[in-house]
């Protein structure tokens, strides 16, 4: 199989296999109308295997909060063909309305027009806890 | 302004503060009598309680204040579906402070948003109990006279006491502190909060079944409810049951100076007979959760004595 390299835009690299799906959606990448690759299970030196998005146009998109879906993201921005900038994407030290808290006990299962708010609890581990109720996020 | 949502919410300079004033309350009560005149306190407790409505209220009185609320849900417009952050934000116009126990964890944060006067958490589900927090650890301090160098025995659910976890957290803070944790494997301490209390602060602790194998070697005991619904089968339940009743027996192997401690309702935890020993402390501790509230709404309040 083979995906064109992208000539402007940017690889989302080091996605944990099989969350790309998750990242794709979070993105909102299915609203784009330039090219948009989604690779799954690609052979990997370091991970194994890993997944990896490719942009291929000038997208204008906040980055930041996927890095608490995987922990090894890498956004490699191209331009004219050529890699014009890496990094690393950290873990988000807050999360608010990205995911819900599960926890049926929590004020947010029955209150309306508050928002699921996440802090980074142990960056370690990348355990994130509700601000309500404590419970651990479920990043499945 | 501030709020009290979970004891971790206060320094360690504040708590001792606090401890001083209640401690100056039991002295000289006169002291306090009008401290509070003209202010309101709302308790809105959407789930029954007896000790913790009550105290605050006696608090409140006794501070010379006033005090208007509901004790269940039913009798609130929250049975007709009010949010709480409506009657937060409602509430916070006729009174000065506010008293909230809720059945849903985290209902008092989403209150303390919207309220423009000072929130007590006074219980959010199994999750935050901070003044049953500050009720013990006022209640330690006048027992043991410091919590430095402490042996604390914590026994029975330790899994969903809250109470249990809120403690931890709070004494973690003091030196010298020894940990023994007595439950049923069922029961353990959640794991994080043994990391992030015990473990990553270097304070030492053992974890056992056995409350009559460390019983000797503790200052202070903590008791807690093992209720029958969290095991999975009765076979457990029964073996483990008796284990962690209290006993004038398993009192016989305690220091002469140890404390019993528990954040009561007792069902049959601690036998009966065990009230009339001078170590049983626990009745004490309930009147104490007055005294200590009452340095609370001082505090949140902003309340100085000036008499």
């Amino acid at each position: 199989m083979r995906i064109d390299a992208i000539k402007n835009g940017v690889v989302i690299d080091h996605i944990d296999a099989g969350r790309a799906m998750k990242i794709y959606e979070m993105l909102g990448l299915d609203k784009l109308d330039c090219p948009v690759a989604l690779l799954k299970n690609v052979p990997s030196k370091k991970m194994g295997k890993k997944d990896i998005i490719k942009i291929d146009g000038n997208v204008d998109i906040n980055f930041d909060e996927i890095g608490f879906l995987s922990r090894n993201i890498t956004l490699v921005f191209v331009k004219d063909g050529s890699v014009s900038e890496k990094k690393h994407v950290a873990l988000p030290r807050e999360l608010t309305d990205i995911i819900a808290c599960k926890n049926p006990r929590c004020i947010t299962s029955t209150e309306q027009g508050i928002h699921h708010h996440f802090v980074l609890d142990n960056e370690k581990n990348g355990v994130y806890r509700c601000i309500y109720c404590d419970a651990q996020a479920d990043l499945s | 302004m501030r709020h009290l949502i979970d004891i971790m919410d206060l320094s360690v300079a504040e708590i001792e503060d606090m401890i001083a004033v209640a401690t100056d309350i039991v002295e000289h009560p006169e002291k306090y009598r009008e401290a509070c005149k003209y202010k309101k306190l709302a308790t809105l407790f959407f789930e029954p309680s007896t000790r913790t409505r009550l105290s605050f209220e006696a608090a409140m009185l006794e501070l010379g204040g006033q005090v208007l609320g509901f004790s269940e849900a039913s009798s609130s417009s929250a049975s007709k579906g009010e949010s709480v952050s409506d009657t937060a934000a409602i509430v916070s116009g006729y009174a000065d402070i506010i008293a909230m126990r809720h059945p849903k964890e985290g209902a008092p944060r989403v209150a303390a948003a919207k309220s423009d006067v000072p929130i007590i958490n006074a219980g959010d589900g199994g999750h935050y109990h901070p003044t049953q927090t500050l009720t013990d650890l006022f209640t330690i301090r006048r027992e043991k006279g410091s919590f430095e160098n402490l042996t604390v025995g914590l026994c029975g659910d330790l899994k969903f006491g809250r109470t249990v976890h809120s403690l931890i957290a709070a004494m973690s803070r003091y030196s010298g502190i020894n940990f023994v944790l007595i439950s049923p494997p069922e029961l353990k301490v959640p794991s994080y909060v043994k990391s992030k209390y015990i473990k990553e602060k270097g304070i030492p602790y053992r974890q056992t079944t056995s409350l009559d194998e460390c019983i000797g070697d503790l200052d202070v005991l903590y008791m807690t409810r093992v209720q029958k619904e969290r095991f999975f089968n009765e076979e457990d339940y029964l073996r483990l049951r008796d284990s962690y009743i209290l006993t004038p027996e398993k009192m016989k192997m305690a220091k002469d100076d140890m404390i019993v401690l528990h954040p009561l309702p007792r069902v049959n935890e601690i036998a009966t007979e065990v009230d009339d020993d001078p170590r049983a402390a626990y009745f004490r501790q309930a009147k104490n959760g007055k005294f200590i509230r009452m340095a609370l709404i001082l505090k949140l309040l902003e309340v100085g004595n000036e008499n």
